[in-house]
């Protein structure tokens, strides 16, 4: 019994020691096979390549609308509040109490050369440390593309009465006004220059076609009218990911008041501490 | 292509992904850097403004 068991165990052994050569040179030429394929498949090669491009693809759309606007924002934010910083620096009043609240007739800022940086725009609802350059002009290559909100030439200055209307991307380019349609009735919209600060309400959205000039006239669509209000417009493309609509969203000035006042108090810590 | 690359490497398997992934950083930081920038300038950009 034992005997029998112990040969059982044996056979099999046996039967690999005998056809041992054979599998291992099968082992041994299909290894080398395997590397000669690594090395010399064209068709390998051009799928590894293949799988790369679509890697590079996916990368450069997450840079172009994730990772792009996140850091472009945080050189906005930094660029303009430093702009602002140099407005301000050393004639603001520090004791916020003793400003008077109405200052008359806001004093029109007059515009600059097309491409110049002219204006600061804060927007609490766009987020918390949210500011922007304004630059006059709404070229693409220009004023758009280089991340800043631009300014239509034909329409009105900051602090003139009629209608004042900004552009910019929604998506991409630092995307500033990507939270457009995010604003609520009531949100406050600061733009500043180096004269003042004027305070917007927002008021309504609006959704047009992109060949709808009207909606920059003094009195939004309203043609000859006589513009009695100041008037904030801003624009940009609708739907997020396309260009078939423009989304308008109108503002209304509240107030205003001079540099010397310091800033309304929702953006005082954006717009003189930081820089 | 991989392959080959991970063979050509010297050093035990931890080097190799060491290299690997100081190689990728540079690749990454050169495209983040110039290639991207780069192919977003020749793509169409996007219009938002309203034009007659």
């Amino acid at each position: 019994m034992v005997g029998s068991a112990e040969t059982g165990k044996d056979a099999p052994l046996r039967i690999e020691a005998m056809s041992d050569g054979e599998p291992a040179t099968r082992v041994s030429v299909s290894r080398a096979r395997r590397r000669q394929r690594r090395r010399l498949s064209v068709i390998g090669v051009i799928g590894e390549l293949l799988i790369t491009a679509g890697f590079l693809v996916f990368l450069f759309l997450g840079w172009q609308l994730w990772l792009n606007d996140i850091i472009v924002g945080n050189e906005q934010n930094h660029a303009a509040a430093e702009l602002a910083n140099s407005w301000t620096s050393g004639n603001v009043s520090l004791n916020q109490e003793d400003v008077p609240t109405n200052f008359g007739e806001p004093v029109v800022t007059p515009v600059p050369d097309n491409a110049v940086t002219f204006a600061v725009m804060y927007v609490p609802r766009f987020g918390a440390d949210w500011v922007r350059e304004v630059a006059e002009g709404i070229g693409v290559g220009d004023v758009l593309d280089t991340k800043r909100i631009g300014h239509y030439p034909t329409t009105q200055a900051p602090g003139e009465v009629g209608n004042m209307a900004f552009a910019a991307h929604r998506l991409t380019y630092g995307a500033p006004f990507k939270d457009i349609n995010q604003l609520q009735l009531g949100d406050k919209l600061y733009v500043q220059t180096k004269d003042g600060y004027f305070t917007y309400s927002f008021r309504n959205l609006e959704y047009v076609s992109p060949r709808q000039v009207d909606v920059l006239d003094p009195v939004p669509q309203e043609g000859a009218a006589q513009a009695t209000d100041r008037i904030l417009t801003i624009m940009s493309c609708n739907p997020k990911w396309s260009t078939a609509e423009r989304i308008i969203a109108y503002s209304v000035l509240d107030s205003w008041q001079p540099i010397s006042a310091g800033p309304p108090a929702a953006i005082a810590s954006l717009a003189s501490s930081k820089g | 292509m991989y392959g080959a690359l991970w063979e050509i490497l010297p050093g035990p398997a931890w080097v190799k992904i060491l290299i690997l992934l100081v190689l990728l950083g540079v690749v990454l930081f050169c495209l983040v850097e110039w290639v991207f920038p780069w192919v977003n300038s020749i793509l169409p950009s996007q219009e938002v403004t309203v034009d007659g």
